[in-house]
């Protein structure tokens, strides 16, 4: 073990900062993380064992115990469970022998939950060591089980391979791409290096002039200016660094993994012509754990490139030097907040940083940094290319261009859709074939949920802001229970823990939801939890904790019947139950729980 | 007209928001000019013999004679006020709530290390004694709770100012340091 660590830390560079891919180097060899290899990997690279601890125990893929030979990462969010995950977990359990969160006596197969990995238009999905398995069922269970335990490697286990590039040799993939609609500015027809060659031939300025008069706004869901984020970072001064934020973490939201797949090129040179804009040499791609079956064909792409001279020193001759380098996250839905991203991609607990100093000014490695969403720089390649004044003839007058919106659940047609700002909601629910429609959820957890009296409204930054995720809820869902509880728990999960509010409030308002759908809760009960959300989205730091009690506010406001039905009017109810509380202690004892108590207790 | 009437208790708690209560000094002899106490330990009467108007409690509930007297106060008292940590949210009793119940009595009858004699290994169950619940709870889980006065244990001051306002029906006004921690 000690020579392969060793080998592991060299091949870093025996660099702290690299924490992240040196965990995660160890967790695929040994399938887990163990104490010694804690301790080993504290020594080498001069830092205290406690700082390789605190980033092990963040992220949810890295683990101290062995996880199994086949780990299997089933998906648990919301659509995953409205498209049968129950039969498909029963079916796991059942072939297995064990339940959910364990791993089979021999070592060979564990089985564990995990937050959405980004397939929710073909769920129910799960990971298998690192590779996507689609669409599953009671059937191709008992395949993939009976695979394991003869010993057949996962990849050898796909049958058939997805669309596109799903089935490039370097990835492999089951995956579909599910490619509903295309519009102009993404998923039109792309030629490498047009817009490279354009920025390369004017300068700096002229770059960032044509990305602010495009008015480009963030597509990773806050929307801020694309052209006024890299004038602030240009200004600064020293080493500057360019990130795409791929960690597509929202669940319900897959239009990047679209984009990684068929448009790789697009977005490295986005990256690229971002880089040149605000002089930067380096660049990162941190892309989410989830989509570790892309990395290979990513890492192809970028040689690619550089053997094009598209990257490397001296592009195409114009004497600019610049590289990128993927930076794999381990499972953190928080890391997609783009300081907590990059403490991340420094090796460290994705925590958010507090702001100011923001990360334009300083970012990685403490440097002025641009982090953008995949989508905003495949935008930027077409927009460099085609010109600001043709990007504004799409769109509305506030959102200028298309958008790439996941749209998933009840429908007949999830999948990818680039439609143009401005579509009405009624609109979009004809486009994915949705019938009977309860609500839809608009950008995701964090999002809102909205009743049909509201589907005139417009996905637009100025009336439906959206990073992508369209969750449709037929009339047959249980909002408060299938929906509601479920995004709470993923929040409860995913807080890093740093503010007492979300730490705290997320657990109290996951149980209290839990309450309301046991039919335990009171008025009372609702108007706390209205009081608490508002307290937590005021008192946290970074945009998780100011959006998490959203399923829960908005429920609230636009679906006050579905908590009225549930809810008793009473001024106080106690949900204790006596002889249920002293069941274990009468049983350590050996008392009967029933008649524990002398029939005249003396109370005094 | 009649002075209005107190209780008290400690159910799980550790008696310091008792001592708190006489924290307020001097401010006793006030005290007993402006309200009557009944079943308390501060007076030592045992059981409820008058219908009060302000019950106060300190500690959570950790056994089943905890939930009975909460529920007798709740029936001999207009108005209830959890006083303290442990009553407002278990507190430090509460630190067993997660650990298994036989994990919990086997560590302080069997295994811990202050157990020593018990070469019997005998588990108290003696029919007078309550029985432990799963885990600890605060007390507006069981009854309703009408004030909370917080602190471990609340400042004297504190517990003056709420129990002068409840009896003369004057504003409360407590000063952010009454209740500021840190
Ligand atoms: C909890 C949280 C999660 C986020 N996840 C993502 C994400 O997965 N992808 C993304 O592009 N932006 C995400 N963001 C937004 C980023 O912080 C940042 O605004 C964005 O990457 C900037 O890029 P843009 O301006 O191109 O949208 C997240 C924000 C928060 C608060
Ligand atoms: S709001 Fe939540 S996720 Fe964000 S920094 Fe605070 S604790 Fe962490
Ligand atoms: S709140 Fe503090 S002082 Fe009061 S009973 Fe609990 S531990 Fe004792
Ligand atoms: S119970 Fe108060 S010091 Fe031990």
């Amino acid at each position: 073990m000690k020579e392969k660590i060793i080998s592991i830390v060299e091949a870093h560079g025996s660099d702290a900062s690299r924490l992240m891919d040196i965990l995660l180097n160890v967790q695929s060899t040994f399938g887990h993380v163990s104490a010694e290899a804690v301790s080993l990997l504290a020594t080498m690279l001069r830092i205290s064992e406690v700082d390789v601890v605190q980033t092990l125990s963040f992220y949810h893929f890295f683990s101290t115990t062995a996880v199994g030979k086949y780990a299997v990462y089933m998906n648990n969010s919301v659509v995953s469970c409205m498209m049968g995950m129950k039969d498909v977990v029963d079916e796991f359990e059942k072939q297995t022998g064990v339940k959910f969160g364990n791993t089979t006596a021999d070592g060979k197969i564990g089985l564990y939950y995990t937050a959405c990995i980004g397939m929710n238009d073909q769920e129910p999905a799960a990971l298998i060591n690192g590779i996507v398995f689609n669409e599953l069922n009671r059937q191709k269970v008992r395949d993939i089980v009976a695979g394991m335990k003869v010993g057949i490697p996962v990849q050898d286990m796909i049958a058939h391979y997805g669309d596109g590039n799903n089935a490039n040799p370097l990835m492999k993939s089951m995956v579909h791409n599910n490619i509903r609609k295309t519009g102009a500015v993404v998923l039109s027809d792309y030629t490498l290096g047009i817009g490279i060659a354009k920025a390369l031939t004017s300068d700096a300025k002229s770059v960032i002039k044509e990305m602010k008069e495009s008015n480009l706004r963030g597509r990773g869901g806050a929307g801020f200016p694309t052209g006024m984020k890299w004038d602030f970072c240009s200004r600064e001064s020293g080493v500057h660094y360019i990130i795409c934020n791929a960690d597509e973490g929202e669940p319900g939201t897959f239009k990047d993994r679209v984009l990684l797949t068929e448009r790789a090129y697009m977005l490295f040179e986005g990256m690229t012509i971002g880089g040149f804009a605000i002089g930067a040499a380096e660049g990162i791609l941190y892309l989410r754990h989830e989509y570790t079956y892309m990395k290979a064909y990513l890492e192809n792409v970028l040689k690619d490139m550089r053997i094009k001279n598209f990257l490397g020193n001296n592009i195409l001759g114009r004497g600019y030097n610049f590289d990128i380098r993927i930076q794999m996250g381990a499972g953190a839905y928080v890391c997609g907040e783009e300081s907590a991203l990059i403490e991340s991609a420094e090796g460290k607990r994705g925590e958010p940083r507090n702001r100011p100093p923001f990360p334009v000014q300083k970012g990685y490695k403490g440097k002025p940094t641009v982090v953008n969403n995949v989508e905003t720089f495949c935008s930027a390649t077409r927009i460099i290319e085609k010109g600001a004044a043709w990007y504004n003839t799409l769109g509305t007058s506030e959102s200028a261009g298309t958008k790439l919106l996941s749209i998933s659940g009840d429908c007949k047609f999830p999948g990818v859709y680039e439609i143009e700002w401005g579509m009405s909601i009624n609109a979009m629910l004809e486009m994915v074939g949705a019938e009977n429609v309860q609500a839809v959820q608009v950008a995701g957890p964090s999002g809102i949920c909205l009743p049909p009296n509201q589907f005139h409204r417009k996905i637009a930054l100025e009336d439906l802001p959206t990073g992508g995720s369209m969750i449709v809820i037929g009339q047959q869902r249980d909002i408060l229970k299938d929906v509601v509880l479920n995004f709470m728990e993923f929040f409860a999960d995913e807080s890093c823990g740093s503010c007492v509010t979300c730490r705290s409030f997320n657990m109290i308002l996951r149980n209290a939801i839990e309450k309301v759908v046991a039919g335990h809760a009171i008025k009372k009960d609702v108007e706390n939890m209205q009081a608490w959300s508002e307290i937590l989205r005021k008192t946290t730091r970074c945009g998780l904790g100011q959006t998490s009690s959203n399923p829960i506010s908005t429920t609230i406001k636009n679906f006050p019947e579905l908590y009225d039905a549930r809810v008793k009017d009473v001024d106080y109810q106690s949900d204790f139950d006596m002889e249920k509380s002293v069941k274990a202690s009468c049983e350590v004892v050996g008392r009967s729980s029933e008649v524990h108590e002398l029939a005249k207790v003396n109370i005094n | 007209m009649s002075k209005p009437i107190i209780a008290t208790t400690s159910l799980a708690g550790c008696f310091g928001c008792h001592m708190a209560i006489l924290d307020i000094d001097a401010r006793i002899l006030q005290l007993i000019d402006l309200v009557e106490f009944n079943k308390s330990p501060i007076d030592d009467i045992k059981t409820f013999t008058k219908e009060c108007d302000i019950g106060i409690i300190e500690g959570g509930c950790c056994n089943s004679e905890n939930i009975h007297v909460l529920k007798e106060f709740r029936k001999h008292c207009k108005i209830l006020i959890s006083l303290g940590e442990c009553a407002i949210m278990g507190g430090l009793p509460a630190l067993r709530n997660g650990i298994d119940v036989k994990e919990c009595i086997e560590e302080a009858y069997l295994k811990g290390p202050t157990v020593g004699r018990n070469t019997e290994r005998i588990l108290p169950n003696d029919e007078e004694l309550p029985m432990i619940l799963d885990k600890v709870y605060p007390c507006h889980e069981i009854v309703k709770i009408d004030y909370y006065l917080p602190g471990c244990p609340p400042k004297a001051d504190l517990i003056w100012a709420a129990v002068v306002a409840l009896v003369t029906g004057d504003e409360l006004n407590i000063p952010y340091e009454l209740v500021k921690f840190d």
